[in-house]
């Protein structure tokens, strides 16, 4: 089965939900996807769209969140866009070691290293007017 | 979100049983929750999420500052979690190390409390 399901969602945390949904019910729809994928790939794609809500939240944007799912017979694409004003993907803050009491004190940049660890492949790309993350899971592995 | 949030005291701790999911829309709560208990004197707290099916790193966050919170006041936090989903989060992050997991609530509030 293929086919592409888009959704335009308002950047409030109410809708997360109903993205992981959606997005878990396309990639079921996959060949052969285990539940287990699936439901790596719900998580990731909670970890891109909290950060899309989040980026728009602080910049006080209205515009809603972009969440496409491309689905072909070998893989399934989700897109998480955001109109947010960007990062440097490739110069994330390192967290300290688990051991350190500094650990604690960062409750949050876990989403990004999160993505890549749940999926086949994670692109990030982020400008000044907005970021995309492609996260994308190959069937039958 | 959370469909459910129970508070309980049991052997001097302060066991709070979520349910639903722990992401954007429910880790506030748990924050506000987890704020009040400590400012309210209670430095001993159980997080039972043997009823959450979901958590993502936003909920994670959420009970990393609970566990800074408690031991800043010098207590500790445990937590009941069998789901595996949820604690593969944990293990991802390499967070599994500074958590202390009871299986069920029984087993947690039946650790001694430190003063």
């Amino acid at each position: 089965m293929a086919g592409i399901v888009e959704l335009h969602v308002p950047a409030l945390p109410e809708y997360l939900q109903m993205v992981r949904s959606v997005v878990g019910a396309a990639a079921s729809t996959g060949a052969n996807l285990k539940p287990e994928r699936v439901a790596d790939l719900r998580l990731a794609v909670s970890e891109a769209t909290t950060n899309a809500m989040e980026a728009h939240g602080l910049s006080g944007l209205e515009d809603r969140v972009t969440v496409r799912c491309d689905l072909s017979a070998s893989r399934i694409e989700v897109e998480v866009a955001d109109c947010g004003p960007g990062f440097d993907p490739n110069s994330l803050p390192s967290l300290p070691d688990v051991n350190s009491p500094d650990r604690l004190r960062h409750e949050s940049g876990l989403g990004v290293s999160l993505m890549h660890h749940l999926t086949d492949e994670t692109i990030v790309e982020s400008h000044d007017d907005g970021t995309a993350v492609r996260l994308i899971v190959h069937f039958g592995d | 979100m959370l469909s459910d949030f129970r508070r309980s005291v049991r052997n001097q701790w302060v066991v709070l049983a979520l349910t639903g999911e722990l992401d954007l829309g429910s880790a506030p709560r748990l924050h506000q929750t987890v704020v009040g208990e400590v400012a309210s004197g209670h430095h001993h707290l159980v997080i039972d999420l043997s009823g959450v099916d979901f958590m993502d790193s936003t909920g994670l966050g959420s009970i990393i500052g609970a566990l800074r919170r408690v031991r800043s006041h010098g207590g500790d936090l445990l937590l009941v979690c069998t789901e595996q989903r949820v604690l593969r989060v944990f293990e991802m992050c390499d967070l599994d190390r500074i958590f202390v997991f009871h299986v069920d609530v029984d087993s947690a509030v039946g650790t001694p409390v430190r003063v």
